[in-house]
């Protein structure tokens, strides 16, 4: 806060200065803000520690419930039906708006946006979050239905115990291919070993996202995908250049249209995208490979500037999509998979049997979760320019 | 030479003027096709895509018509559209106003802070939208101003729109009107101006009489340009608008990560025919006033 | 009043200030007043995962100078010059055409110009997808299908695609003010010309050309300074292998969390361009416009 207030006072400071320029024909040669003027800024700031201190405030005991809550969620990963279902029980309406990567919604909240009740971060961006005291904790007696929570997304490593989020749905990160045109591919090796006279060469894609794509080379080259080791690295980073050659590009959004199209033939990617997809082109297959993957979990959470009010109503929102068939509505509308036992009960059989939902044992142990990796993480994004840039 | 032969080359000449002259302009009429045909090739395969039986806006699955009627149920949609439409309105027509002003002052007069107000208006043209969007956010939460929003009921639709948006908005469309309207200024007569000076000795008058209506069509440009951007701006409107409030590319740009579905191209098909009809309808009316009215409003 | 007038006559800094003034207030506090934060932002140390810590360096300028961002700089600065100039070249006759429609037309046609772009950006991108596609693309498959051509052209995922995107997304920002200056050219100022000269290129070189520079100027300004930031298309139409300045800025804010780098380089850009639009504005205001 105190920083803010500094900032607050600089500014004010140099607008002065620069009406006084105004005022003295003279000056007029000086436009831009002062140089001068930016160091005094930084300087009395110093002794400020970065710390946006969470505000725990205890609620008082009862508190009633905002009449309305904002949901910032992914967009397509809610079945509007639950919304109704939850206004006719209780009266509280929710909004929702979206957003469409975890980095977009992180800077959102740090640039200071409020009024939102519920945020969906993925695994890593929680660890960040609460890091960075953005949330705020559960009251846990309010959310008596995370008893349903699979024991397996009890301990997860960035929220254990689920202290401040409710895991949503999660998922893993793998390879589609079309089964008509390409056979299975076994190892990341399609992409890190890439053969020049094979029909996919020239017509695969990966994901536009630095993490997920070190990780692919990681578990090809055997080592921890959250590797800070400079060496393995600088490794996995001619890898990733030498599978560049074979890519018709770098993709996040579009790339499961593609394949459906036939433009391209194999793709790396999430598997809700492939499955959602597959209502357009029926040969789309998803597999992990034999040397690993990524798995990730979703979860809902309360960030810390909501009103009590506003959290004690989400905290409302959170316990009724936690209940067995609402859990089973919001998997059949988004084909992801669901971390909630009890609802698992009331999905298909084929669902909870199809193995790009819900992988066999011995692929998920060779899962691993992407974890922030602090002062590394700009190590990550250098090498991911180079890659870029490499020819 | 005699007169008669005078004569008989000077109408060969103007014959074959003329000649060349229809071929001239039959290549510029082609030229004018195809530059259009670019312009709307694109819109044509959206227009197509938003009948198509498929979730994918890359693949022909067959005809129908249900993006249409999702769109019709899909309130929120419906909402970022009008949503989209006031903060294009509103900021538009608050930057043409101070923005043409702003452009009179820097084109028809020397003065002391030119070159800094020169600058200051060449730097949102300048910065990268994303630079603009974080400091925008991080000034109006700083600051306390400008996330309160401004409820409205607009044609019907009620409508909370923050202030922050249209003020963000608006500090980008100054400049873009201003550069539209300068150049217009730059090449215009002042001779006329000054006659009309000297006639009316009024420059109040010699503005809107003489100024004004040579000045309309950058003015309509640079308001054209404005509200092109504001219907299309993505990332300030994105970091700039509170909790709940979507435009339309807001809403689209959400929507890229888990699918962008052909209910979009139904919206865009939906503004295009919108849009079209509003030109008709200018059409139309400019025919009609076309008899008493020669010299008025050259752009419709 | 009339005093006032007279004596607000006298002093012209005072009438262009009072023109000014509005914008000059807006602008001061929206917008100079948060670009203040960039600058102070982009001497400070990063937060490990966004924002900043209040410690000053200049680490963050020196790492502008990195050969690797260098070579983006180039990069994208070759790509908006050929997008500035295909747009240039594409958009000028469009603009003398809608200019020299009878009057009552050419508001429709300007109209039409910008319907196009009333409706989604990303939607109009993912449009050209369609199109330019290497191997599903409508006009790879119409072309192969006439027979015109046996192994697809490479349309997409390269340098072609992103100018193609980007010179169609420009095009109106060209087009706009070229047409506002053409649209005032005095007809019989050109049928005068055209008897003194008679030919049509000297016409064009000599009288319509340096009349329509002030167009030309600002449309290339609004065409060259987007296409240089421009993130959306290359990631898209460009396949995201090639890095633009406009990718590494907006990945510093949505993917680096490296706020003060990204603050320096935008900094960085746009002083480049300032310095470089007031140039301009200083040699050929003065001199040439004013002689036209």
């Amino acid at each position: 806060m105190k920083q803010r207030l500094v900032l607050l006072v600089s500014l004010l400071v140099v607008m002065g200065l620069l009406l006084a320029a105004c005022g003295t024909p003279k000056q007029q040669a000086t436009q831009a803000p002062k140089p001068a003027a930016t160091e005094a800024a930084a300087q009395p700031t110093k002794a400020a520690q970065p710390t946006q201190a969470p505000q725990p405030t205890e609620a008082p005991k009862e508190v009633q419930p905002a009449k309305e809550i904002v949901f910032y969620n992914w967009s397509e990963y809610i079945d509007p039906k639950v919304y109704e279902l939850f206004e006719k029980e209780t009266g509280i309406k929710v909004v929702e708006d979206n957003f469409s990567s975890n980095e977009e919604l992180l800077a959102k909240l740090q640039g200071g946006a409020t009024g939102y009740a519920l945020i969906v971060p993925s695994d890593y961006t929680v660890k960040i979050m609460i890091d960075q005291g953005m949330l705020a904790p559960l009251d846990r007696d309010k959310i008596p239905n995370l008893k349903n929570i699979a024991p397996r997304f009890r301990n997860v490593y960035y929220d254990p115990g689920n202290k401040y989020c409710v895991p949503y749905q999660w998922g893993t990160t793998g390879i589609g291919y079309l089964s008509d045109k390409v056979k299975k591919p076994e190892s990341w090796s399609v992409f890190f070993d890439p053969d020049p006279n094979a029909p996919w060469y020239g017509r695969m894609t990966m994901l536009d996202d630095a993490r997920e794509a070190f990780a692919a080379a990681l578990v090809y080259l055997g080592y921890d995908i959250n590797t800070t080791d400079e060496k393995q690295l600088e490794e996995a980073k001619q890898a990733l250049i030498r599978a560049k050659a074979a890519l018709s590009g770098y993709d996040s959004d579009t790339y499961e249209d593609l394949l459906a199209s036939g433009e391209n033939l194999i793709a790396h990617g999430w598997n809700g995208d492939f499955l959602q997809a597959m209502e357009d082109n029926e040969n789309i297959a998803y597999t992990i490979p034999k040397e690993g993957g990524v798995i990730w979990v979703d979860n809902v959470c309360i960030p810390a500037s909501a009103t009590p009010e506003q959290k004690v109503a989400a905290e409302m929102f959170l316990n009724f999509i936690l209940r067995p068939d609402i859990g089973a509505m919001i998997s059949e509308y988004n084909y992801y998979a669901t971390p909630n036992k009890a609802a698992e009960a009331k999905l298909d059989a084929d669902f909870l049997n199809d193995p790009s939902v819900y992988p066999p044992k011995d692929v998920l142990d060779k899962l691993q979760f992407i974890k922030p990796v602090g002062k590394a993480e700009s190590l990550y994004q250098r090498m991911w320019d180079e890659v870029k840039a490499a020819p | 030479m005699s007169e008669q032969a005078l004569s008989r080359a000077l109408s060969r000449r103007s014959q074959l003027a003329r000649l060349k002259k229809q071929v001239s302009d039959l290549l510029f009429h082609a030229y004018g096709f195809w530059g259009y045909l670019f312009l709307y090739f694109p819109i044509i395969i959206l227009v197509v895509f938003s009948f198509n039986d498929s979730r994918s806006t890359a693949q022909w699955a067959g005809f129908t018509t249900h993006w249409y009627a999702d769109m019709l149920k899909d309130h929120q949609i419906i909402l970022s559209l009008w949503n989209s439409l006031f903060v294009a309105i509103v900021s538009t027509t608050v930057s043409v106003i101070i923005g043409t002003l702003a452009a009179l002052a820097m084109e028809r007069y020397r003065f002391w802070g030119k070159l800094m107000m020169d600058a200051v208006l060449y730097l949102p043209i300048i910065i990268p939208d994303i630079a603009m969007a974080i400091m925008l956010l991080i000034f109006f939460d700083i600051s306390g101003i400008g996330f309160e929003p401004w409820k409205v009921n607009f044609f019907g639709a009620h409508l909370a729109v923050p202030y922050s948006v249209i003020i963000g908005h608006v500090a980008f469309n100054i400049s873009f009107v201003a550069v539209v309207v300068r150049a217009r200024l730059a090449q215009m007569d002042q001779v006329l101006e000054e006659a009309a000076q000297d006639l009316y000795a009024d420059p109040w008058r010699t503005f809107w009489r003489v100024t004004f209506p040579m000045l309309l069509p950058g003015i309509l440009g640079g308001a054209l340009l404005a509200f092109t951007l504001s219907m299309d701006d993505f990332v300030i409107t994105f970091f700039t608008s509170g909790a709940g409030f979507n435009t339309l590319p807001v809403r689209v740009f959400g929507m890229i990560k888990k699918g962008v579905t052909p209910k979009i191209n139904a919206v865009s098909t939906l503004m295009l025919l919108f849009s079209l009809m509003l030109v008709a309808i200018s059409l139309i009316l400019s025919r009609g006033g076309e008899k008493g009215d020669s010299s008025g409003n050259p752009m419709f | 009043m009339s005093k006032l007038i007279t004596w607000l006559r006298q002093r012209a800094s005072l009438q262009a200030w009072l023109l000014l003034l509005p914008s000059a207030l807006w602008l001061f506090i929206f917008f100079i007043a948060p670009l203040f934060i960039v600058l102070v932002y982009s001497f400070l140390e990063r937060g490990t995962y966004g924002g900043v810590v209040w410690h000053f360096t200049l680490e963050n300028y020196r790492r502008v100078f990195d050969p690797l961002y260098l070579k983006t700089f180039w990069r994208s600065f070759y790509i908006a010059v050929l997008t500035t100039v295909f747009t240039l070249v594409l958009g000028y006759p469009l603009a003398y055409y809608i200019a020299t429609r009878p009057q009552r037309q050419r508001g429709t046609w300007v109209l039409g110009l910008m319907i196009p772009f009333w409706t989604n950006f990303l939607v109009r991108t993912y449009a050209w997808l369609t199109l330019l596609r290497t191997h599903t693309g409508l006009i790879n498959l119409t072309l192969m299908h006439l027979g015109w051509i046996h192994k697809p052209l490479p349309l997409f995922g390269n340098d072609t695609a992103i100018i193609i995107g980007l010179v169609y997304g420009w095009l109106p920002d060209m087009v706009l003010p070229i047409y506002a200056t053409l649209e005032r050219l005095d007809r019989s100022l050109l049928e005068a010309a055209m008897d003194l000269y008679a030919s049509g290129p000297k016409v064009f070189a000599r009288v319509i050309w340096p009349l329509s520079l002030p167009g030309v100027v600002a449309g290339s300004m609004l065409v060259f300074i987007p296409s240089l930031g421009a993130f959306v298309t290359p990631a898209i139409l460009g396949g995201g292998k090639a890095l633009m300045i406009g990718n590494i800025i907006s990945n510093q804010f949505l993917a680096a969390h490296d706020w003060p780098f990204g603050s320096a380089l935008s900094f960085v850009m746009m002083a480049v361009m300032l310095v470089a639009t007031l140039v301009y504005f200083r040699v050929t205001s003065d001199e040439e416009r004013r002689q036209l």
